[in-house]
């Protein structure tokens, strides 16, 4: 199964509606609320870091017999140093983006611990690419 | 700590939520960042307090289950938000003190912070 979702970098109040739906989805097919929860975060994340970070993006689902794959792609700008950008803590967030709730530089590292495989790839200026898997 | 007793306690406004004595809380975490929240609770008989009043905030909840939010300092959520919160089964409360007041009291009544 497969399902596909637009994520805009324009509308803060509506980041969250792919993951919302994601996370219903994967209740409708009785999946382990703890599986549930990890995916749901880490979808989450993700949708966030493309309403904010980037000029849009999308977030595809894939579900298969035993797994659950989120990927996440962006428009860009990219990520410059992705070590940097993958420790705790660290953040390019403005003060408008903390005054939103966000900037803790939490986001990346907590998706990859909430994921049984996970890929982060960039090119600067052009798109970053992460891909999740969590197996059911 | 069950919720009448919250209530109690901090002088909580009820926003939206079906007020049930059964509830029980026994963690609580205070934050205004949505990705710590997401990163450091892990069960969800955890409240959290709060001074960040937007959908993100809820949707954080929906995220990892959370079922009470506390908006500190009389901050109140607008009519959408509070849509978004009953969809998703969570009680918003509101109290005109601080953060800090709020975790002190509670926590001086027994409830505890998240391990970290
Ligand atoms: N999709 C993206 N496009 C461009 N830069 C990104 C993207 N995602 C993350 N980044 C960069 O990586 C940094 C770290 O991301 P991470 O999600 O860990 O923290 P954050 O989004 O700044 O704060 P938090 O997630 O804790 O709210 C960001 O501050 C930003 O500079
Ligand atoms: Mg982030």
């Amino acid at each position: 199964m497969k399902f596909e979702y637009t994520i805009s970098n324009l509308n803060f109040s509506t980041a969250g509606e792919a993951s919302s739906n994601i996370k219903k989805v994967l209740k409708l097919l009785g999946i382990d609320s703890k599986i549930i929860r990890r995916a749901a975060i880490a979808t989450y994340e993700a949708e966030i870091n493309i309403a904010i970070h980037s000029h849009g993006g999308k977030i595809i689902l894939y579900i298969e017999e035993d797994s659950i794959k989120i990927t996440a792609i962006d428009k860009g700008p990219g990520i410059e140093n992705i070590e940097l950008a993958m420790k705790e803590g660290y953040s390019t967030a403005t003060h408008e983006i903390r005054e939103m709730g966000f900037g803790a530089g939490m986001g990346l590292p907590n998706i990859k611990k909430c994921s049984n495989e996970f890929s982060i790839t960039s090119e600067f200026g052009k798109y970053t690419k992460l891909e999740i898997t969590i197996f059911i | 700590m069950n919720l009448n007793q919250i209530i109690k306690e901090i002088n909580c406004n009820i926003i939206t939520g079906e007020i049930q004595n059964i509830n029980n809380f026994t963690r609580a975490c205070s934050s205004d960042l949505m990705s710590d929240v997401l990163a450091f609770i892990k069960d969800d008989h955890t409240l959290l307090i709060t001074g960040l009043c937007n959908q993100q905030v809820i949707r954080t909840a929906e995220m990892i289950d959370l079922k009470l939010i506390i908006f500190v300092r009389g901050k109140k959520p607008t009519e959408d938000i509070i849509e978004m919160a009953d969809e998703n089964d969570i009680i918003l409360l509101s109290t005109n003190i601080s953060m800090f007041d709020a975790t002190g009291i509670l926590y001086q009544k027994g409830m505890r912070g998240i391990r970290v």
